[in-house]
């Protein structure tokens, strides 16, 4: 039998709380295990992250956009920014997988591009495969976010967006943003789609191309201004150049805005509570399908109870777990 | 029968790429060599003096004096060139980055022996496009790196005449894997992309472009297929002529000449059976001599050793005398051009012009050779083809004596020495070195080096050429990492892109049963077993940029199923560490070819001890002879690869197996 060995989930989440970088890497390691022992450690270490905290702290952003727009760059030229600022940022960077009759194997190249040259402990990227979650984000990602808001000011996601991508990322992040590709077919293909109504940045990259960056800027102001998501929030939409590092600070204060608007307005702590009960739905359907939603009372049921304990979703799921695992053993 | 001594060609200028430890070892060696009859000096710079840092740099650690020569300052030159006549000798630097700097000392060191340095000659090698793609030691963006080019070329033409300031390489492509379509393609690319910026600086009137033109030269490959290698240079001599015609307008033939050295091809030589490298060296020299049309003006050999370590001067002087023999003792040099007429060569020449052509005006339309590195796609070009020789390799389709085939050999009197048949650099080097700067770093003016640093600096804003300045520096005193710096202060660093995301492998998709699909099958059941999919770490530790070999395993360890985080070159051992910690890796798989392997390695274990990751099995891959390889062993280095593991499905089943142990899993059989 293998020797997976698996830390005490409720002495790690303290460590995880204190900053400990080890610990963060093996609570992450955690969320990843699919071993039944694992599982549930991992729904443990989750309750006992959970809190108050969970509702109103730190800035969970997604960074998404075309294959070739150039977003690990401006993701490296933004934290470059929020590190000469002293925040400390947390990255998970998702590349895709290659098919499963394909071997399933993936090449994370995002780190390369991510990284500072020089060591630096305000920074820790952890690359994933998306693992063919059909074009969308794969589960594991969710809660190593969260994990990852215990201990850092700002967490970032970084997907290629084809679709499915930008609509799971929208049930992560509190800000998402879109990366466009100056004079690309890409960017039109997106305004078509009506995927654009979900970021609520958009950064128009390599603004040192001069005219196509523009017109590309000037083609999604038109459409992403439509005031019918967010009311009062205006959409910007910001030119920049991760290359030659010119408009990345003004780009970067409509992130704090945009995260004062969602607090000024109560929306932070109800856009995060909402995103919970999607993803707890989510992972529980995937451990055990709807048969086994059902034997904790079907979707509304478990939407409503998590609803009562919102500042504790994840104690709540674990509970379900624990639940659902005595009806399957016991046979029940 | 003596044959009767007829007129003679004048043979090619014959050298030995050679350096290292220290300028005075170096500086030995080098008038030992000219005293056998080499006549003119290949230069081995280290990697901190390629990458502009100085000997004492944190990243320098286990490189100084390591692959080539440590020049830190101005009296390094001076000892390196001891009793050497400047005047009178050629002298090639294998320099790139940092070419404008080592240029300056030399023209500084002229000035201070009281040369005129209108009677230097020699070339820098200064093409940092290759650097990008296949050799690793670039520091700047591609910006100002081709600017730094410029000025070198720009200033030469005007007072260093006999010098060739740029070496346009495609040696290096091929190493990368290019094919000869590719090489002929990629080196015409960078050439015009080069002649372009010179052209755009407004610094050259027009009238005096066509001595520009004739100045750049080239650095090219030979491979073991001579035939058509011999046809390249034909097409390269063909396109250049045609291309500086019409894009350039150079009326003058004689200046529309392409003129070239060699080194020959590293790639196919093997650490089995190494003796054979010896008629390998031999062919692949042929195809750069045969053609009096296409014939190479400068030739240094590799050593039949070369895969195995450091050669030794009996083996430098030996791949010397294969060159005497070729221009002395047969009577090649006798002749006009023997293939003229041949319709078999003319054919594959039309072949290779027609296959670059194409490729040159695909690189052109995405904006030429900068814009095409930029994005990748050349890197992707050349990791795939690189893959495709690999695996052409394996199956047994590309035949390499001694290795895919005809294994079986008697022990080889050559090997058995007690050295192994390699050279060990002076382990005192990296401190003599150090302890020999900051002495220096006393005994000059500060604030003449400070004045002088200052002066690059605001040429460097203003766009002003950096050589007058770089030239006053190297007079000052100032050292190599000074002028790193300074620069990297005003222009940046280059990120590199990936380049390896290419098609995975998807030869197995109709389910035939094979190799790749019994290890997709082992990865999976035992990232199953573990509780998530197999996560691999691969990086290069130190200074060393040839990531060709890495790169092939992150490829290779992504088409089995792992995942792979190719974390690139130039990484410390703290950052290695500090990334196998980050990404929850199963391995860490280090690459090591500077031959700094046993400082490096033992660096990251202790930095993985540091983390509480230990049990993190370190896998190492490079040019390790088996002593060093029993060495890291002992250190708990849990496998080593050498060149002589051309297998990569063997390395992937080994690799499965070394996690399956340090997890408490069994070894799976072996495959077969």
């Amino acid at each position: 039998m293998t020797q997976v060995k698996l830390p005490d989930p409720e002495q790690l989440a303290a460590r995880i709380l204190r900053g400990e970088r080890p610990a963060v890497a093996s609570g992450l390691n955690l969320l990843d295990n699919k071993l039944a022992a694992a599982r549930d450690s991992s729904a443990r270490l989750l309750a006992a992250l959970s809190g108050e905290r969970w509702l109103n702290e730190g800035h969970l952003i997604g960074v998404t956009g075309p294959p070739g727009a150039g977003k690990s760059s401006l993701v490296a030229a933004m934290i470059r920014e929020w590190r000469l600022a002293d925040r400390t940022v947390g990255v998970l960077a998702v590349d895709p997988s290659s098919r499963p009759e394909l071997g399933g194997g993936a090449l994370l190249g995002d780190r390369i591009r991510i990284k500072n040259s020089s060591h630096d402990e305000g920074l820790f990227i952890r690359s994933l495969a998306n693992r063919s979650q059909l074009g969308g984000v794969a589960t594991e990602v969710w809660p190593m976010s969260w994990l990852m808001l215990a201990c850092f000011d700002i967490v970032v996601i970084e997907t290629v967006g084809v679709g499915q991508t930008e609509i799971d990322i929208a049930e992560i992040g509190d800000t998402v943003c879109y990366v466009a590709q100056p004079a690309s077919g890409d960017t039109i293909q997106y305004l078509k789609s009506g995927i654009i109504e979900i970021p609520d940045i958009f950064a128009v990259n390599k603004s040192d191309l001069g005219a196509p960056a523009h017109k590309t800027a000037s083609e999604i102001g038109r459409s992403a201004s439509r005031p019918d998501r967010r009311e009062n929030w205006d959409y910007p939409v910001c030119l920049v150049s991760a290359a030659m590092h010119t408009g990345i600070q003004s780009f970067l204060t409509h992130f704090d805005r945009h995260r004062r608007f969602l607090v000024d307005r109560g929306l932070l702590g109800e856009l995060r509570a909402r995103h919970q009960s999607a993803w707890v739905m989510r992972l529980l359907k995937e451990e055990f399908g709807t048969f086994g939603l059902e034997l904790v009372g079907g979707r509304a049921d478990i939407g409503q109870r998590l609803g009562e304990n919102r500042c504790n979703q994840f104690a709540e799921y674990e509970r379900m777990r624990m639940h659902i695992l005595s009806r399957f053993t016991s046979g029940g | 029968m003596v044959a009767v001594q007829k007129k003679r060609d004048q043979p090619w200028l014959m050298r030995t790429y050679s350096g290292h430890s220290s300028a005075k070892a170096s500086n030995a060696l080098y008038r030992t060599n000219l005293a056998k009859g080499q006549t003119g000096l290949s230069v081995a710079f280290d990697l901190p003096t390629q990458t502009g840092y100085d000997a004492d740099s944190p990243l320098a650690r286990g490189e100084v004096g390591k692959v080539g020569v440590p020049i830190s300052h101005i009296e390094d030159m001076d000892q390196l060139f001891d009793q050497i006549p400047l005047d009178q000798m050629n002298t090639s630097m294998t320099i790139n980055a940092t070419a404008a700097w080592l240029l300056s000392l030399y023209i500084g060191l002229a000035q201070r022996r009281g040369i005129d340095a209108k009677k230097l000659s020699g070339t820098t090698q200064n093409d940092i496009i290759k650097e990008y793609l296949s050799r690793g030691t670039y520091i700047y963006p591609p910006g100002p790196s081709m600017r730094l080019i410029a000025d070198t070329i720009t200033y030469t033409v005007k007072h260093v005449p006999k010098w060739n300031p740029t070496n346009i390489c495609s040696y290096h492509l091929q190493e990368a894997g290019a094919t000869p379509v590719q090489e002929l393609a990629y080196a015409l690319c960078t050439a015009m992309a080069v002649l372009d910026r010179v052209k755009a600086s407004g610094e050259i009137r027009p009238e005096a472009f066509p001595q520009v033109v004739e100045r750049i030269s080239f650095f090219v490959n030979a491979g073991i297929r001579f035939v058509e290698e011999c046809c390249k240079l034909r097409a390269f001599g063909e396109m250049w002529d045609e291309l500086t015609l019409a894009r350039y307008q150079v009326e003058d033939a004689r200046l529309r000449r392409f003129r070239y050295g060699v080194q020959v091809n590293s790639l196919g030589l093997t650490e089995p059976q190494p003796e054979n490298n010896v008629q390998r060296i031999v062919l692949e020299m042929l195809a750069v001599v045969l053609s009096k049309r296409a014939r190479a003006r400068a030739i240094q050999l590799p050593a039949w050793n070369e895969a195995m370590g450091l050669p030794r001067p009996w083996d430098q002087q030996w791949a010397l005398r294969m060159q005497q023999v070729v221009a002395f003792e047969t009577d090649l040099l006798e002749y006009e051009d023997i293939l003229d007429g041949s319709p078999v060569i003319a054919a594959k020449v039309r072949d290779l012009i027609e296959g670059a052509r194409r490729e040159i005006e695909n690189v052109e339309a995405q904006g030429g050779i900068i814009a095409a590195i930029e994005s990748g796609y050349i890197k992707r070009e050349l990791v795939g083809s690189h893959m495709n020789r690999l695996r052409a390799i394996e199956s047994g389709d590309l035949k390499i004596i001694g290795v895919n085939c005809f294994q079986e050999t008697a022990q080889s009197p050559l090997t058995l020495g007690s050295d192994g048949a390699i050279m060990k650099t002076n382990p005192a080097a990296e401190r003599e070195q150090i302890e020999r700067l900051q002495a220096h770093r006393k005994s000059r003016n500060d604030d003449d080096v400070r004045a002088a640093l200052q002066g690059l600096v605001d040429a460097a804003k203003s766009g002003e050429n950096i050589m007058p300045s770089s030239i006053r520096c190297a007079l000052a005193g100032v050292s190599t990492g000074e002028w790193g710096d300074s620069l990297r202060a005003v222009f940046g660093e280059f990120r590199p892109p990936t380049g390896i995301d290419i098609a995975i492998d998807s030869r197995e998709v109709l389910g035939k049963r094979d190799q790749v699909t019994d290890l997709r099958a082992r990865v999976a059941s035992t990232g199953n077993a573990l509780g998530r999919p197999l996560k691999l770490l691969v990086g290069k530790p130190g200074l060393d940029g040839h990531s060709n070999g890495a790169e092939q395993i992150a490829v290779k360890a992504r088409d089995v199923g792992f995942e792979v985080v190719y974390d690139g070159i130039r990484l410390t051992p703290q950052q290695i560490a500090q990334a196998a910690q980050e990404e929850g890796v199963h391995m860490v798989g280090l690459s090591i070819l500077s031959g700094s392997h046993m400082e490096l390695v033992e660096s990251v274990l202790q930095e993985l001890r540091a983390r509480d990751l230990a049990n993190v099995p370190v896998i190492a891959g490079g040019i390790i002879p088996p002593q060093d390889a029993e060495k890291l062993a002992a250190l708990g280095v849990r496998a080593v690869y050498t060149p002589k593991d051309f297998n990569l499905n063997s390395i992937m089943e080994d690799m499965i197996n070394v996690i399956r142990e340090c997890n408490g899993l069994e070894r799976l059989a072996s495959m077969q």
